[in-house]
């Protein structure tokens, strides 16, 4: 499906042209109020779950989020869906303006982009069968009217995902984990949507489970030029999975690159440490594991200027009074960081590739 | 003598589907010291066989047959009174979930304390000293101010630290770990990891660590028994099993699994279908359905855990022969696929008894 790469022809044009940006966010901030009181509410601080990102999706790749748990992925996820409104910050979708839409353009917009959820026993209506369950988006926008074309294509979707079509009556209950998760991967492909966020999609899957959906995951995005945006803890699936990483730490991007650049040359060392601590299926590897001390700062309380100082072992003084901007760092990484690791550092940190 | 015997482990569960053969002839050994890994998915009976020997799947409705000793000791037919005397003072275990394992309304010193108390003539106070003792050790900041802490005022990795300081209260002589890192994020295992591998040298406790992470098991076990439908199905020292795994179970796990280091072209290779039911299970070998290498002769024949030469620590249960499994493995490990592996080695199946024969 990949046609020559475009680049970056200045401007947005129509043509679908893998390459160019899809989504461009900007300064995108979601924080969630503290409140006291009961009569008299008054807010007395602010969970940062997201503070002032920016990135772009391209066209046709797939973006991983990683960071630990609040680190402000999930919420970035539910943020380009619109599932959450945005405190502040724009999301444009081929150059609209989408963080504030409301009413019948916001319902036009969801067409556009669809979400594959973590957990495939809570994300399907359990009295509902399959067939209602991935039929569902065109009865909420009103298309794929008759019966026995809302059949036709549904099954077809069914059959798109490697479930047997002929299954369209049954229910949840009736499938395994791993065939759950595709019909959720059906539903969110039903409206033929520009994005799709999977947000966790194979974390509740068991592993040899989790392969096939990996692999079917990677097929429609190769077959239907798909532009998913993949959200995981897990840095191997990750890695399988994406073209670029954005690591997340404290509701802000601290590093992004490609994924091989990411992962061979890692420059923030919070990703090196990330890293690090992914135990490798094989006895003989050898790595200085970089252990990380504590827990994630709270993020009612970000720590001032570099967020991961209290926790990085290379900060100094200017960490703990100066932001360190996120700028193009050598191997063309974007990250932020005073004191980026050297590719020394790096062998050191990372296990030796692979088992074989 | 290891510390604790397993032999011919058997559980069911009547159901109301049937008889559940949740875990069907298991043995293994553990020594001081050492670390055992069992994997497997779920279903596949990892867990139920670690409960069972606490003694915590005893139900008017399960049927255990077999023998657990533990120190010399009988746990299987030993009172429920003795039991309860063992478990949390020898035997200790920590769970998946550290906040459903928390009581959410006392004190985290007061619920490492009371297990001291259970176990121990000591007073109130010493009680708590000790609690706070162990919640220094596993690296709880401010222990002594944070043991008055309620769990959910504890962060996952704290949450989990204090059920491990729980648990090692009594300086337990066996510790069972079943899945103990699996709700953490990767930074936080780590470090739960390390500091159960620390106190295993530190206490010389013997560990049985339970989990579905390949990854896991390859840093903290000495040997691993690979868990399928109930059964072992591959049982070897760590590095044996890496080196030359022998079952194609095993094969299917490491190849499915994602690594860190390949390139993104390579693809996944997961195991076809899913883990059958532990009510009816499939003739012959119960992973025959799912075997890319599966023979007509292996649909009939329950294959037996042995060793893969005269004399080996390494143990499998598969009917094929084990120089044909070398060169199985070999064209995998070469980035093959199952099926071309078998092009390649097997010849076209249409004899009956052959390979039954070379697997006995």
């Amino acid at each position: 499906m990949t046609e020559t790469t475009g680049a970056a022809t200045a401007a947005a044009g129509p043509p679908a042209r893998p390459g160019e940006p899809l989504i461009e966010v900007r300064d995108l901030v979601k924080h969630f109020p503290l409140t006291s009181g009961i009569v008299f509410r008054k807010q007395v601080g602010a969970v940062r779950a997201v503070d002032g990102i920016t990135f772009d999706i391209l066209r046709g790749e797939t973006l991983g989020v990683v960071g630990e748990s609040g680190c402000g992925k999930s919420t970035t996820a539910r943020l380009l869906v619109r599932l959450l409104d945005p405190t502040a910050g724009s999301i444009r979708l081929e150059g609209t303006e989408i963080a504030t839409l409301k009413g019948a353009e916001l319902k036009a917009m969801r067409r556009e982009m669809q979400m594959i959820f973590q957990d495939p026993y809570a994300s399907l209506n359990p009295r509902k069968t399959v067939g209602t369950i991935i039929a569902e988006p065109f009865a909420i926008h009103g298309l794929k009217r008759g019966e026995g074309e809302r059949k036709r294509v549904v099954q077809e979707l069914m059959d798109t995902v490697g479930l047997n079509p002929e299954h369209y009556n049954r229910y949840p209950h009736e499938f395994s984990g791993g065939q759950r998760q595709r019909i959720g991967v059906a539903r969110a492909l039903a409206l033929q949507p520009k994005l799709i966020v999977a947000d966790e999609p194979v974390s509740a899957l068991d592993v040899s489970i989790q392969a096939q959906i990996l692999n079917l995951l990677r097929d429609l995005q190769r077959d239907l030029g798909l532009t998913l945006v993949f959200i995981a803890h897990d840095l191997s699936v990750v890695r399988h999975m994406c073209d670029r990483v954005a690591v997340m730490y404290l509701g802000k991007i601290v590093e992004l690159a490609s994924s091989e650049q990411l992962y061979a040359h890692p420059r923030m060392p919070y990703t090196g440490a990330l890293m690090s601590a992914v135990p490798v299926a094989d006895p003989t590897t050898t790595s200085s594991r970089r252990l990380l001390g504590g827990d994630v700062p709270s993020p009612t309380n970000p720590p001032p200027a570099c967020p991961f100082h209290t926790r990085c072992w290379k900060a100094q003084e200017i960490c703990r009074t100066e932001a360190p901007p996120l700028e193009v760092k050598d191997g063309g990484n974007v990250a932020a960081c005073h004191f980026p690791l050297t590719d020394a550092e790096v062998a050191e940190l990372v296990p030796s590739p692979g088992h074989h | 003598m290891a510390l604790l015997e397993v032999d011919n482990l058997q559980v069911q569960f009547a159901s109301e589907d049937g008889i559940v053969r949740a875990v069907d002839g298991v043995s293994y050994s553990v020594e001081r010291g050492r670390t055992l890994g069992i994997v497997g998915e779920s279903g596949s009976g990892k867990s139920v066989s670690s409960l069972t020997v606490m003694g915590l799947t005893r139900s008017p409705r399960t049927r255990i047959s077999g023998s657990v000793r533990f120190d010399g000791r009988d746990l299987l037919t030993a009172s429920d009174d003795d039991l309860r005397a063992i478990r949390g003072d020898d035997i200790a275990m920590i769970f998946q979930d550290p906040l459903s394992s928390l009581h959410p309304f006392y004190k985290v010193g007061d619920q490492i304390a009371e297990g001291v108390r259970a176990h121990r003539d000591s007073s109130k106070a010493q009680a708590w000293d000790r609690a706070v003792e162990m919640l220094d050790l596993v690296g709880i900041p401010e222990a002594r101010k944070r043991a008055s802490s309620y769990p959910h005022e504890f962060s996952g990795g704290m949450r989990q630290r204090a059920m491990i300081a729980m648990a090692l209260v009594n300086d337990p002589k066996l510790l069972i770990a079943d899945e103990p890192t699996t709700a953490l994020d990767v930074t936080v295992q780590a470090q739960i990891l390390e500091l159960i591998q620390r106190l295993r040298n530190e206490f010389d406790a013997a560990v049985m660590i339970i989990t579905h992470d390949l990854g896991v098991v390859a840093q903290m076990a000495d040997e691993i028994a690979v868990m399928y439908a109930g059964r072992i199905v591959e049982q070897a020292p760590t590095i044996e099993l890496f080196a030359a795994p022998e079952h194609p179970y095993t094969w299917g796990l490491l190849r499915s699994i994602p690594t860190l280091g390949p390139a993104r072209d390579d693809r996944l290779v997961p195991i076809a279908g899913r883990p059958p039911s532990l009510i009816q299970l499939p003739g012959g070998c119960s992973f025959h359905p799912r075997c890319p290498f599966v023979r007509e002769a292996h649909k009939h024949t329950v294959p037996m855990l042995q060793p893969v030469e005269a004399g080996s620590a390494h143990r499998v249960a598969c009917l094929l022969d084990h120089a044909t499994r070398r060169r199985l493995w070999s064209r995998l490990e070469a980035g093959k696929l199952p099926g071309e592996a078998r092009e390649e080695v097997l010849p076209a199946d249409n004899g009956q008894t052959r390979h039954a024969e070379a697997g006995a």
